[in-house]
């Protein structure tokens, strides 16, 4: 086997072992619309990133992060409901990203590499950050999960029982965030959400319980990796997207099984 | 002996967007003691258990709590996220991985058997108890119920008042309760505080009943006519919902 398709490999197994654990809670919350939203203002991050030449992970990290907190107060200050906030945010900072993009005709930038990813084009440094965000990812998803659990089963009991229901709720913000700025170079902005919404759809009807929904997700994301790549080698497709049609497929396959 | 209060409620108000939702309530929640908030819709009730639980905080007025003060909270509705799965069992170690204690709210509560049931599956009734046990997960020293008997028939509703009474006697928690009618309330509370907004009136269930602001609250058609119907059975239901011969004595309305 090829080294690319090697570094592919560990990048995309990297990936699947936080997006099942992560993806879960954006499932069980509600959040597959915050996670777009995040992805979306990727593209203005990357803008700035070449704008102020800084690392450009670093700069989609932050942009997200300053996204988040701009949902958190305007939830606070406006009636307008939650999915209208996110629209108004991931649209316009897609807009804002695409028209500062425009403005740097002397960096060429490959639009279609971070719209929809370059798996194959992963470098050992890549495959180095996605293991090592993974894992920093995992600890503190376990650090924080019983509080994060009885959060998203019912809020109120869980502020009653004790819970800093806002500070739980940033640091899952922030480590959705985190996952999407490292995902963005294999999936691309475009299909980063499908990676953290599709196996966890996918092992909901095989679960008795949580955390047994967390590990199906990520073995279901983790096979969609693999039949994904080496379908993406075989027929010569697109890698990002080849994976998540593969995701896609597992999810339909899944839900020919009976509701218990 | 008097203690201190566990809850203490001076002149609170709560004022959103220029709306009175409540004004200047006096409240006391003493140990082992039952106090029940009556008033009809939109009277601020909901707002009021907020308050108590520290949810959120009044625009005027102060509400001091005794420190360490634990609380058990059964909400009127329970939405629960349906993509999770999730037994009544794990439900009930999210308030604490106590094992023993699991096991005895279970079964105080009649929830034994429902323990490795979905979540999503249980009845209204079935609901209503497993939210009780949770509330006692926490070993509180006082427990908020807010519409505990909702969606639950009459004789399961005495039912249900008996057993908080219960709770209240073996373990000494102070109990806050919401409801929206008396009637069945009365025997199982101490004192009553009904709320319009403001205080309308409070004191003993017997003198809430007949006091006039009462009255114009709910009705003395209301009061007069609506008397619990009394009626007796050769038999009642335990909250297993299996039949329990009465020895002629125990008989309920």
């Amino acid at each position: 086997m090829d080294d690319f398709m090697l570094r592919a490999l560990a990048a995309g197994l990297g990936l699947s072992l936080i997006s099942g654990p992560l993806g879960v809670f954006v499932v069980w919350q509600r959040m597959a619309y915050f996670g777009d939203t995040l992805a979306h203002s990727a593209l203005l991050g990357i803008a700035l990133g070449l704008l102020f030449e800084l690392n450009l992970q670093l700069s989609v990290l932050l942009l997200a992060v300053f996204i988040a907190a701009a949902l958190l107060i305007l939830q606070r200050r406006s009636l307008l409901a939650s999915d209208t906030l996110l629209g108004i945010l991931a649209h316009g900072s897609l807009a804002m990203g695409l028209v500062a993009i425009s403005f740097q005709d002397e960096i060429r930038i490959d639009l279609l590499a971070y719209l929809f990813g370059d798996i194959l084009a992963v470098g050992n440094d890549d495959v180095f950050w996605i293991w090592g965000g993974a894992l920093l990812c995992l600890s503190i998803l376990a650090g924080i999960w019983r509080r994060l659990l009885n959060l998203s089963v019912n809020a109120e009991l869980a502020a009653v029982d004790g819970v800093q229901t806002t500070g739980i709720k940033l640091v899952f913000m922030l480590l959705v965030a985190l996952v999407i700025a490292v995902a963005m170079k294999i999936v691309g902005v475009l299909l980063i959400t499908a990676l953290l919404i599709i196996p966890a759809a996918s092992a909901q009807r095989f679960s008795r319980s949580p955390e047994q929904m967390a590990l199906i997700a990520t073995l279901v994301g983790a096979a969609a990796v693999l039949i994904g790549l080496f379908a993406s080698l075989l027929l010569d497709t697109p890698a990002g997207p080849s994976v998540v049609t593969a995701a896609t497929l597992l999810f339909l396959l899944s839900q020919l099984r009976r509701m218990h | 002996m008097q203690t201190d209060p566990l809850l203490l409620g001076k002149g609170v108000g709560v004022t959103v967007r220029g709306r009175d939702l409540l004004r200047h309530v006096d409240f006391e929640v003493r140990r082992r003691r039952i106090l029940t908030v009556i008033g009809p819709n939109g009277a601020g009730k909901t707002t009021l258990v907020r308050l108590a639980l520290g949810l959120s905080t009044p625009t005027s007025g102060t509400i001091s709590r005794a420190p360490g003060l634990r609380i058990g909270y059964m909400p009127q509705k329970l939405s629960l996220p349906e993509s999770m799965p999730l037994t009544v069992n794990r439900f009930l170690t999210l308030a604490s991985t106590d094992q023993a204690s699991l096991q005895r709210n279970a079964a105080e509560t009649g929830i034994t058997k429902l323990l490795d049931r979905p979540m999503r599956d249980l009845s209204g009734g079935e609901t209503q108890r497993v939210l009780l046990a949770r509330a006692l997960m926490t070993k509180p020293d006082l427990l908020v119920l807010d519409e505990p008997v909702q969606g639950i028939d009459v004789n399961g509703q005495s039912e249900l008042y008996r057993l908080i009474v219960r709770l209240r006697d073996e373990r000494g928690c102070a109990v806050l309760m919401v409801s929206h009618d008396l009637h069945l309330v009365m025997a199982a509370t101490d004192e009553v505080l009904c709320i319009n907004q403001h205080v309308c009136c409070s004191g003993h269930p017997d003198t809430v009943s007949q006091h006039p602001a009462y009255l114009d609250l709910f009705g003395e058609i209301d009061a007069e006519t609506l008397a619990v119907y009394t009626h007796h059975h050769d038999h009642r239901h335990n909250l297993h919902g299996e039949v329990v011969r009465d020895d002629g004595d125990k008989r309920h309305g």
